[in-house]
């Protein structure tokens, strides 16, 4: 693992960097529970739609301790605010506050940070008066997992159905193969609509979370399983196949160990960049209002409220930041998928 | 002679496209016997390959009987038709093309040995067949793109002598290669197989080759054999014309060019080309001499 790294910093810098970047995303995900100053429902009333309060650290030209300012609000129909800097709240780390489970499992009552009384929203706040920080992290449990997850499962079904189908032709591969015409032959996304209509509307985040993975996934393996398919013909005729049947292995260790593996530097690279396709798909689901569902956050229902608000649009950008984050997770999985296509050659070894 | 191969009328008929078929093999027989080095000739798409191929199982035939030490492999299934396997294996003609590229070395001389055998013994066993083809046994963690051609090959004869087979199919295993690493490859052949008591089937389009290395020799044309016999005889004594064709043409062309001028003053013209020639010819001009009436020929084949 450690050489794998080290050459992936070699040969492709970008592609390293975005490791990192995606390594730092994962750890807030999963560190969300001692991270976030404010739980992700918890709604601020008096502070809907505050633009982001950032610390600080000058305070009449002199460097002090970090802290925030206090925050005033001066128009509540149109929502403005202004920072009161007669009040400053010092920014605490390792606050003490109520008990947390970080991921339910270790029990925390202190966070990174806080700032007691005042209000510290490093991203502004919703139109709930929701600290938008704590839910990115929150959300980003949804969003980071969802893809990871739906492309482990299309990489087995993919693999295995590919691999069987090629290997062993006839009418095996005729079967699989009509069948995965056919669930390539309706639209990614209508497909993706249909199959989540089936369902009823009044599911528990959890069931709708192992739902869309379900969903995607089930869509996802069958251009997979074909270009695998595609792969395992051509290389079964290669002659270190034949070398391998010669010396008497059995189809499947023939299978896992010879053929399989070289495809690998192809498929590897095609999960990685199809990993942001789960990721869009369940934000596209949640736009309409069929994703994870409030309060949980995901990336994808934040920017839902967000793009289905013109006010918001011009008043509260901060709240199109998940969009961001979706952005930045798309792009570094993509770079690091091209790095791993470089990394995964013994040749450029 | 104890016979270790008989093929009676093997054919392999291949179908391309729809309705489209190519006979590959067509009803091919003949004995190998144990110890020797059969050699096979024929131009490219003669069927050799496929002969090579469906002798050890690797292809199906369409018709015929294969019979190895008299049990008929076309009769045998499953788990008997897999041991039985160990006792041959094949030598491909791309040694850049017959290792897995994803696998070291190590690995893939592994993979052939019994499964009984515990890892420690295995890896004992790979230095061996390495050290046996003659690569550096501390190279076994490389992988196939870190070894030249000749390297390559070498490592492909460890893996087919993993199994501890009896019989080798050579499919052109050093066409591939430059001509000094040639040289060695088939030196590193006859070694092998005096040291292991190997019979070899041995495929090649040049009949020097088989020259050097093979006891007896099969000619193939368009699937069939159209002559086989001891290779002395076939060799200096062609008898179907394809042979004939095939042997002048391969020591014609490549007859050396300075040769023919140190010897154009005296001898024969022709000798270095020829493949009859002997001391005679290279001291004496042959005279034009009648042998029909009216047809006049200089050479003391015939006169
Ligand atoms: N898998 C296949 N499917 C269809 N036709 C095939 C297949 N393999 C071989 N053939 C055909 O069978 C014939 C014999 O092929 P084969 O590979 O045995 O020839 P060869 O003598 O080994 O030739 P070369 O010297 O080029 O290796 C050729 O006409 C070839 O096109
Ligand atoms: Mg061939």
């Amino acid at each position: 693992m450690r050489v794998f790294i080290r050459r992936l910093k070699d040969k492709n810098r970008l592609s390293f960097v975005s490791l990192w970047i995606l390594v730092f995303l994962y750890c807030l995900a999963l560190l969300a529970d001692f991270i976030v100053p404010y739980p992700y429902d918890l709604q601020h009333r008096e502070y809907a739609l505050c633009p982001p309060v950032l610390p600080h650290i000058f305070h009449n030209g002199r460097i002090s301790r970090p802290f925030v300012y206090g925050i005033e609000i001066v128009n509540p129909a149109f929502k403005e605010y202004r920072q009161d800097t007669g009040k400053i709240y010092p920014l605490k780390f390792f606050v003490k506050g109520s008990e947390r489970k970080i991921l339910g499992i270790i029990k925390t009552d202190r966070y990174l940070f806080g700032t007691g009384n005042g209000k510290v929203f490093l991203f502004g706040t919703d139109n709930h008066g929701r600290d938008v920080f704590s839910r990115v992290l929150y959300g980003a449990r949804i969003s980071l997992s969802i893809g990871v997850i739906g492309v482990a499962i299309s990489f087995i079904l993919g693999l295995f159905i590919g691999g069987i189908s090629g290997y062993f032709g006839g009418k095996v591969d005729a079967f699989l193969m009509r069948l995965v015409e056919i669930i390539m032959m309706f639209p990614f996304f209508y497909l993706m609509l249909a199959l989540r209509a089936i369902f009823p509307a009044n599911l528990s985040s959890v069931q709708v979370y192992l739902l869309i993975v379900v969903i995607l996934s089930l869509i996802g393996w069958a251009s997979l399983a074909r270009i695998i398919r595609g792969m395992v013909l051509s290389i079964k005729e290669e002659e270190y196949v034949m070398a391998a049947r010669a010396l008497g292995l059995s189809s499947f260790r023939i299978i896992t160990r010879h053929i399989l593996p070289n495809t690998f530097s192809y498929t590897i690279t095609a999960l990685t960049l199809s990993i942001p396709d789960y990721i869009l798909g369940e934000s596209a689901l949640s736009l309409l209002g069929l994703g994870i569902q409030e309060p949980y956050p995901s990336w994808g229902n934040m920017l839902s409220v967000a793009v289905g608000n013109l006010r918001v649009l011009t008043g509260a950008p901060w709240m199109l930041i998940p969009g961001f984050f979706i952005f930045l997770t798309v792009i570094t999985f993509n770079f690091l998928g091209d790095g791993l296509r470089d990394v995964m050659d013994p040749k450029n070894w | 002679m104890e016979c270790l191969w008989k093929l009676e009328n093997v054919s392999k008929k291949y179908d391309v496209k729809k309705g489209d078929e190519v006979l590959a093999l067509n009803s091919v027989s003949f004995e190998i016997l144990k110890g020797e080095t059969f050699g096979v000739i024929g131009e490219s798409g003669s069927g050799k390959t496929t002969l090579g191929k469906v002798m050890i199982g690797l292809i199906e035939p369409t018709e015929g009987k294969i019979y190895f030490r008299d049990t008929s492999l076309t009769d045998l299934r499953g788990k008997k038709l897999l041991n039985l396997r160990k006792e041959f294996q094949i030598v491909f003609q791309d040694p850049y093309r017959s290792l897995n590229p994803k696998m070291r070395v190590k690995d893939t001389v592994m993979e052939g040995i019994r499964d009984n055998t515990g890892m420690k013994e295995k890896r004992e066993k790979v230095k061996e067949l390495l050290g046996m083809v003659g690569i550096e046994p501390a190279r076994m963690y490389d992988y196939p793109h870190q070894f030249s051609g000749g390297e390559r090959q070498r490592i492909a004869i460890a893996r087919a002598l993993s199994t501890s087979p009896s019989f080798i199919v050579c499919d052109e295993p050093t066409s591939n290669l430059d001509l000094s690493v040639q040289a060695k490859i088939l030196n590193l052949f006859l070694e092998l197989k005096e040291r292991l008591n190997l019979t070899y089937l041995f495929i090649s389009h040049n009949i020097k080759v088989v020259d050097f290395i093979a006891d007896r020799v099969a000619v193939m044309y368009k699937g069939r054999i159209v002559e086989y016999g001891e290779k002395v005889d076939i060799i200096k004594n062609p008898l179907h014309p394809y042979t004939s064709v095939l042997i002048l043409s391969a020591f014609l062309r490549k007859a050396d060019i300075n040769e023919k001028e140190k010897s154009a003053g005296k001898g024969c013209a022709f000798y270095p080309l020829c493949i009859y020639a002997k001391t005679l010819c290279s001291e004496h001009i042959p005279q034009l001499k009648e042998i029909d009436k009216g047809h006049f020929v200089a050479c003391f084949k015939r006169t």
